[in-house]
């Protein structure tokens, strides 16, 4: 513990190997994030953790933390990048809130709330992407998804290596790797992490529908600055008990 | 008789049109002959039939969220409509009573809040003031200053019925409730405590509104004609023939109050409710098919669904049904504003109803979801909204996604019933006297008694932007009358 940074004026000592994100969450300082969870390799594909280090930006979810550095991870302009991010990913997908069962479960929409989103300024581009309901108990609504790539590490880290990005740029989805393309032809389950890491309402294990009534969601408790980034646990479409708001990444 | 023309060479028709699209719409024709007598009425209504496509490829555990975006105004009766046809789908229509009796208890708020809603701020002040008084006046801010005590009991008993549809599904608008097979919550016994200690006072100004609605129909012998039409009426009754808001089987008396059809399952009602299109109106025509479509419209809501059964279950409503059916029959017409008379008798018994099911100790503390049992991949649900029979048809693959969808929002059961009560109401203000903004009013008063789903309804009366076309036998206007929403008039003769 020999090297020193700062990060929003407060000098922190970190190890070699750690990113910003790691020595931001040692602190308890919330970095907004929506592809990056702590179990697994970061990626940088949502840019949300975007901060300020000695006047330039970049991911703190993949950057080494080096000694001397001078990091904000929260100002006016900041915000104003991160809205526009999260406007963005509104913008390219069918995010339908009040019919979505993630509603108040859903990260995308709490860090919309906690960047003070209310429109997006961006076309909408109303997606009409394959819905996959093949597999008996999790769904995969593409047009939810905000390729986060977190369902492609988590399964190859459970060796099924179920999901892929495929294709380039605004052609990009998730794709399924079986002969028929289906998650039906996989041997996903509903207990996965793969299944349960999903950040928004895209991969769900079916028939929960609105089981955990408004009040008791995750985020009616609080903000995600305040409470991170959670999910609710589900549990397999026949057991009585549904879910329970769970896991947390920070 | 309904659209009696066969030969409108000789006529001239008159259109009555919104100024401004507001949500959604209507636009009433007048088809005249040459001694200014109404032939036909039609009210062209803007119809959201885009919901039923809307849900097609969606998981079916998403229907009742979606589809109560449907309706501002009743978006409960959506929520339980669809709650009720995924209950049938998973093989889980029999709820545990703590299930049931919230979702009945949720479903007693909301006709509750709408009635009152629909009666204090929308037609009482009609009643109060006159058809024809000053638009000014004509609204509940006009109300609460003539009025104060009567229209702030109005303003507190939509209150109740908000807070407690808030309290059980987490919202005031657009909360969640329904699972399928059952519930997400049950109340606290500290909440239906708060509710029940309200109880008396909200029976008591339940009675006074059903007495004021009573007393204004009858303070006037003219309201007994005012847009009276004779027809069938359909709603649904519980197994014994009881008034049922929630679950039953559909019944249709015919016009002279004899049992015509009884004990139809909601599976059934394709067996005897066809929709008929008309090019003239995006809303379809819903008919019976045993009477054939020119006498098979039928009227739903509250005074269908009052005439319907043989009795309430709630004592003070159950008197106040009495003196109303007595009041109607034998006489084969009932004028439109019976409808508010009728709904006061169903504000009383939500009241009355609402104190019941929060003294019943399994509202609370039992299981709250229906273990799933066989699976009916085409499924109905059928509610009793506080506009009249909803129903709800889906038909879901075994991936579980809605493949097929059929809403009958109440609404377009009262399709015909509106456009006879239009007419009804035209042969008597309109003969011989070209048409006046008098007219206007009466138009508004009449399809307003049935409440529909319609968002310029909800305009304060005297405000719904309107024009009124008349157009000569050869199709040239002649005179055009104009009101925009701020209420201002404009009218144009064009000489022939
Ligand atoms: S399905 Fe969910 S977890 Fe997977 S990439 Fe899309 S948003 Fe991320
Ligand atoms: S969390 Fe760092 S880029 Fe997405």
């Amino acid at each position: 513990m020999s090297q020193v940074l700062t990060i929003d004026g407060k000098d922190l000592a970190f190890d070699s190997g750690d990113t910003l994100f790691d020595v931001a969450q040692a602190q308890g300082i919330y970095i907004p994030h929506l592809c990056h969870h702590p179990d697994y390799p970061p990626q940088g594909n949502c840019k949300l953790c975007t901060v300020d280090v000695d006047g330039q930006s970049k991911c703190a979810c993949t950057t080494q933390a080096e000694t001397g550095m001078s990091v904000q991870t929260d100002s006016t302009t900041l915000t104003e990048y991160r809205r526009a991010l999260t406007e963005l990913l509104f913008s390219e997908g069918n995010h339908h809130c009040p019919g979505c069962e993630r509603s108040g479960n859903c990260q995308l929409q709490a860090t919309a709330y906690a960047q003070g989103m209310t429109y997006s300024s961006f076309k909408l581009l109303n997606p009409q992407r394959q819905i996959d309901a093949s597999h008996p108990s999790v769904l995969l609504d593409r047009d939810r998804c905000i390729l986060c790539g977190l369902c492609v590490r988590a399964s190859a880290q459970e060796g099924k290596h179920i999901f892929t990005i495929a294709g380039r740029g605004s052609d990009s989805t998730l794709a399924v790797n079986s002969d028929s393309g289906l998650l039906a032809d996989t041997n996903l389950s509903a207990e996965d992490r793969a299944t349960q890491v999903c950040p928004v309402g895209a991969l769900m294990v079916k028939q929960q529908g609105f089981r955990i009534p408004i009040g008791q969601r995750i985020y009616d408790q609080g903000t995600i600055d305040d409470l991170g980034n959670r999910r609710p646990q589900y549990h397999s479409p026949k057991s009585k008990t549904a879910r329970i708001a769970g896991d947390s990444d920070d | 008789m309904t659209e009696s023309t066969t030969d409108s060479r000789s006529l001239t028709r008159v259109a009555i049109d919104p100024l401004t699209r507001v949500e959604g719409h209507g636009k009433v024709t007048l088809l005249l002959d040459e001694n200014q007598v109404v032939q036909q009425a039609r009210l062209h209504i803007v119809e959201f039939r885009g919901f039923e496509r809307f849900i097609q490829g969606r998981p079916y555990w998403e229907l009742p969220m979606v589809v109560q975006r449907l309706c501002g105004i009743c978006p409960v009766s959506h929520h339980l409509a669809a709650g009720k046809a995924i209950d049938m789908l998973v093989g889980a229509e029999q709820l545990p009573p703590t299930a049931e009796k919230t979702r009945r208890l949720l479903h007693f708020a909301q006709v509750l809040q709408s009635h009152a809603l629909h009666f204090f701020h929308l037609s009482s002040p009609d009643l109060l003031f006159g058809f024809s008084s000053k638009a000014s006046e004509r609204n509940i801010v006009g109300l609460l200053e003539k009025h104060p005590e009567t229209a702030l009991k109005g303003v507190k008993l939509r209150k109740f019925g908000q807070q407690l549809i808030e309290t059980i599904t987490g919202k005031r608008v657009h909360g969640s409730l329904v699972v399928p097979g059952g519930i997400n919550k049950a109340l606290k016994p500290a909440e239906i405590n708060v509710y029940a200690k309200q109880m008396d006072e909200i029976i008591q100004w339940s009675t006074e509104a059903l007495e004021l609605a009573q007393g204004l129909y009858q303070a006037d012998r003219k309201h007994a004609d005012f847009g009276a039409i004779g027809s069938p009426t359909l709603s649904l009754c519980g197994n014994n023939g009881n008034f049922e808001l929630y679950h039953g089987d559909l019944r249709v008396k015919d016009i002279d109050g004899t049992i015509l059809l009884d004990h139809i399952s909601n599976r059934d009602y394709l067996a005897h409710i066809e929709e008929e299109v008309k090019s003239w109106s995006y809303m379809k025509f819903p008919f019976l098919k045993r009477l054939g479509k020119d006498r098979g419209w039928y009227r739903v809501g509250p005074l269908a669904r009052v005439l319907n059964c043989q009795q309430m279950d709630t004592p003070l409503a159950e008197r106040a049904r009495l003196e109303l059916v007595n009041q109607c029959y034998p006489d084969q017409h009932q004028s439109v504003l019976l409808y508010h008379w009728a709904r006061m008798i169903e504000l009383l018994h939500c009241a009355e109803s609402i104190q019941q099911v929060l003294k019943d100790s399994e509202l609370t503390g039992g299981e709250l979801v229906a273990p799933h049992g066989d699976r009916n991949p085409e499924c109905y649900g059928i509610i009793e909204a506080p506009r009249g029979t909803l129903i709800h048809h889906y038909k879901v693959n075994d991936q579980d996604l809605v493949e097929e969808a059929n809403l009958i929002v109440s609404t377009t059961s009262n399709n015909q019933a509106m456009n006879e009560a239009i007419r009804s109401v035209c042969r008597q203000y309109i003969d011989g006297h070209g048409v006046s903004e008098g007219l206007l009013n009466h138009i508004e008063v009449a399809v307003r008694a049935f409440d529909p789903c319609l968002s310029c309804a909800t305009h304060a009366l005297g405000k719904m932007p309107l024009s009124v076309e008349i157009l000569s036998v050869a199709g040239h206007e002649t005179q055009v009358l104009e009101r925009t929403s701020q209420g201002e008039i404009q009218q144009r003769f064009y000489p022939c």
